[in-house]
Order: C-alpha cells, then structure tokens, then sequence
C-alpha cells in the first residue's frame, strides 16, 4: 500500500452516469486488477474504484455515479489534489493467460480489463473481450479495447447495441483462461456457462480498503479471505457463490 | 525526559497513543507505511477462544462527514493461531506496549482465552464486554453491573496480566458498570466501545447492514466518549483508556483532560492509515503551544477543584 497525492487532469462522462477521471502522481507498483481508495470530500470512508490503466504517472479510473460519494467526485475540477491509498489488492495474475484468454467484463466491471488486456497484448496473446451493458447509453470503451488489437464483442441486454442478451451468450468456448469483473449474477452465469477455469475480481462494501477492518470477508472454499487484501481478485475455484 | 511518557498499570508508554482494537489489524498494514514502534501501545484484534468469521456481508456503513458503522462481529482466527501467528509475529518488530483484546460468548471462554494468553508477551488484557455486534455474548456482559463484575472477578482469577475493562456506552449509566469492574478487582477501563446504530438504503427500502444494527464510531462520537470518560474519572480511581472518536491531537488533550490516562484511535485509522503516526508527530509541539510541561500533568486536570 501506498498514500499518494494525486492531481485530477480530467473528469469527464463518458456513458449514462459513467465518468473517466485521469490523475496525475506516482503509479509505481499498480498492477491490473487491483483497485486504489480515494478520500472525498464530506465523506467518511474512502471510495474504492479499480484501476482502468496506467501510463507514465497517469492513472486512469471509470466510476459510475452510484451515491453522494460517486456523485461528488463527478463534479470535481481539474487541478483538485486527491489523496489516494494504491498499490491495493493481489491483481490479475497473467501467467495463467494461455495463448487465447477471454476478458468478460459487465457494466462498470469493464474497466479493471482495460489494463489487462493492454499487458496481455503487449505480451502477445490472442485476446477475445465481451463487454456486458444493458444498454446503448452505457457502452464505453468498445473502441479503446479494439485499438489494443482485441476481438471485442459488446452485448446490451435490450439488444439496442451488439449481441442482444448477456455476456453468456457471446461465450464460444475456445478461451485457454478466463479472467472477469461485473455484477455477482453475471459472475455466476460466467461460472456456470464457461466453468471455473478462470479468476473473478470480486465487489463488497469496504471499509478501509487495505486490510485492517475485516468489512468485507468472504468465505472461499479456503476459509474466511478478505476482498480488498486476498482478492478482490479470486480463483473461480474457490469461490463459494 | 520523554514528556510524552505515560504508565498503565507500571508498565511505561513511550507515549498515550495506542490504535484501538479491530481498526489497526496486528499492524502489518499499517507497518507498510510507518514505523509502528513509533506508538505507545498496540490493542491486536478482538480475539475469541474459536475462530470466527463474524456477520453476514454487508457489514460496513457510510454515515458521511462523521464516521461508520461495522458489523463485523469479532472475525479472528482463535486465540491458538493468535499465540502461535499473529502474537510472535507482532513481538518480532513491535517493542511497545501490547494489549491483549480479548472477546467471549460466556464466562467459562473469557476465562480460557485469557488465561491462555497469561502465559504470552502481553502487556495489558482488554476484555471488551462491550462488541455491539455478536448476540449472547460481548455487550451483554457489559450492560448490568453484576455480569461485568463476575467477568471481571472470573477473568482476575486467572491472569497475573493488568486486566482492563472495555466498557459499553449502551447503557444507561456507564458508571454503575465502572463501579461494578473496579470493585471486582479490575486494573483499569477502556471506555467507549462503539454505539449501536443503524443506516436504511432509502432506495432499497432496506437496512444498509445485513445484520441490520452496528457499532458507530468515528469523529461524530467523540464529545459522547469524552463525557463518558469524564463521567468514569470522577466516580472511580482506577487508570482510564480513553476512546471514542479520536481523531487529531487535539483530542487525545481533551480526552486525558477529561481523565484518561492513554487514548486508543479507532475508525481514524481506517480512513487515514498515517493518523496515529501523525499525532504523535504532532503532540510535541501542541503542547509547547499549551503550555504543557508533561503529558501526566494533564490527566484529569478539568476534575481538579
């Protein structure tokens, strides 16, 4: 873990109440799939978000507007100082990739791919993505994974964009590993459809973000693990769902 | 000198802050961005006699500017992987003081676990009788004076450790139980442990919390412990760990003003990992600018006429 400050750079929407924020500050350690805590403003606890990317001291992060801290940070201006807990969580781990992984990401659960599939390209595998929405109005970064060079398939619940239906139905079976982060039915779906040959990042209120709190322990098929210490990123195997 | 210096019970605190127990871990997350030797005291992670996970998840509220509620329900993995793990590992880099905070669910487990730590390098026992968040035991020995003076009696009987108290602010009259602890042999109190609270998810319709009340703390429970701890001081003479929504160095001040000996920061921790740190850091020069010589001089002083 680290406390940094960081300056914002920009703030902007990016879909229906989806925001990209990109800070400036030291991004050293960051791994994909592990998340950063940021104190707001009139808020008590942090804000946990997962890390979209990183390149040359900039972090970039996707936060959806889900409550008065999320809501908060949206109208924040460029130049505000922001301090931020990183380095936090285990991440992905990309030796497990294969030849051909399969990144499946669901609404906000997107973004933590974002930097996954960029390492996995730049060590030259064969990336497929399908990306989950319920709508046209909350796609984002279709664009952005296939300039990565990925095989990128959107579904939209109501059909309005992409495959109609969930990320379930996009599945081919030809994935050597799997990695994902969306919402628990997509995961179980993801699990049950595609088998438990691939790791999940998991979601649970937190209260510190790094460890000391015991706020958002599962269980796994290993016994009691913290979300924001052990995981959030979890063998599908161990899950218990 | 070191004005800083407290004692607890004879043993000697480089100086009054100690986290507060289930805010700061066995401190390997916090160790990661300071040298924790830097505190006075460490309070480990409320311990049990068996491993526990604690509550269903949500277990974790917002409650804005002032603090948050948990329901954690004492998650630990046993007093036996405590001695054997997380005890060793603390002494290995830790040489301050270190409280021993110990939970039950009866008499007969309060006093095997600690009797069981009797034997290991801690300095102080907490027995918290005060955990908001675990049903037929924890706070239900801590809301009527004869239960918390037979866990008192119980648990003295077996440990030659200093036995400090974690009081309750769930009551109604937080000085009947003091009374009650020091007349049944304790060393000391450890006042206040979290009020019980609740949040509702109006979008839901639902309690934020999956066990639907918890403890809250934070800064919007300070001036409450304050007053308990004044309230203690003058009613009883036994040494006091101040807590409850500590958050600055301002505060420890006020809180040994009001009569406490040593001050544990709880859910400050949790928001910002480098506070303790900080306060102690700060002390020095607030008290050059109050003036005051030694921080013993202060204990109580507001109870001095």
């Amino acid at each position: 873990m680290k406390q940094q400050l960081f300056e914002i750079q920009s703030n902007e929407q990016i879909a229906k109440s989806v925001y990209r924020m990109q800070l400036g500050g030291d991004t050293t350690g960051i791994l994909p799939g592990q998340f950063v805590n940021i104190r707001v403003q009139g808020q008590f606890l942090r804000r946990p978000i997962s890390v979209c990317n990183i390149t040359d001291g900039i972090l970039t992060i996707i936060y959806k507007v889900v409550g008065v801290g999320t809501e908060a940070m949206s109208h924040l201006p460029i130049g505000t100082q922001l301090d931020v807990l990183t380095v936090l969580g285990n991440g992905y781990d990309l030796s497990k990739a294969g030849d051909a992984p399969l990144l499946v990401g669901g609404g906000v659960g997107v973004p933590p791919m974002y930097m996954l599939a960029r390492q996995l390209r730049e060590a030259g595998k064969k990336v497929r993505v399908i990306l989950g929405f319920n709508t046209k109005d909350e796609v984002f970064y279709e664009e952005e994974f296939r300039a990565l060079g990925c095989d990128v398939t959107v579904t939209t619940v109501d059909g309005s964009h992409g495959v109609k239906g969930f990320v379930t139905n996009a599945l081919d079976g030809q994935q050597s590993y799997y990695y994902t982060c969306g919402p628990l039915p997509m995961i179980k779906a993801l699990i049950q459809a595609a088998g438990t040959h691939g790791e999940v990042s998991m979601e649970e209120r937190m209260g510190c973000g790094f460890g000391a709190c015991m706020g958002c322990t599962i269980q796994t098929t290993k016994g009691p693990k913290r979300v924001c210490k052990e995981g959030p990123v979890f063998a599908a195997s161990e899950l218990l769902l | 000198m070191n004005r800083l210096e407290i004692i607890l019970s004879g043993k000697a605190l480089s100086n009054p802050i100690i986290p507060a127990s289930g805010t700061y871990g066995f401190g390997d997350e916090f160790a990661e961005l300071y040298d924790i030797n830097c505190l006075g005291g460490i309070s480990f992670k409320g311990t049990t006699r068996e491993a526990r996970y604690g509550n269903p998840l949500p277990r974790i509220a917002e409650c804005g500017n002032y603090g948050m509620i948990n329901a954690v329900g004492l998650q630990n993995p046993g007093v036996e992987h405590v001695i054997a793990h997380e005890l060793p590992r603390l002494k290995s880099h830790y040489n301050g003081a270190i409280i021993a905070n110990v939970s039950g669910f009866s008499i007969e487990e309060y006093v095997e676990t600690c009797a069981m730590l009797d034997k290991e390098p801690i300095d102080i026992l907490e027995v918290n009788i005060s955990c908001p968040n675990v049903h037929n035991g924890g706070m239900a020995f801590g809301t009527s004076p004869e239960a918390a003076a037979e866990v008192t009696a119980a648990v003295k009987a077996v440990t030659t450790k200093p036995v400090y108290m974690k009081l309750s602010p769930n009551v109604t009259d937080i000085v009947a139980i003091a009374k009650a602890c020091e007349a049944a042999g304790a060393d000391g109190l450890c006042l206040i442990n979290t009020v019980l609270g609740m949040r509702i998810d109006i979008r839901r319709r639902k309690p934020v919390i999956a066990n639907r009340y918890g403890g809250y703390s934070g800064s919007g429970i300070f001036p409450l412990a304050l007053r308990m701890v004044n309230q203690v001081a003058r009613a009883t003479s036994l040494p006091i760990i101040g807590c409850g929504g500590v958050s600055s160095a301002e505060d420890v001040i006020e809180m040994m003003m009001a009569g406490a000996t040593a001050v544990e920061i709880g859910a400050a921790n949790l928001t910002n990992p480098m506070v303790a740190k900080e306060i102690v850091d700060r002390l020095p020069a607030l008290m050059e600018e109050l003036k005051i010589e030694k921080l013993t001089d202060i204990i109580g002083i507001v109870n001095h006429e």
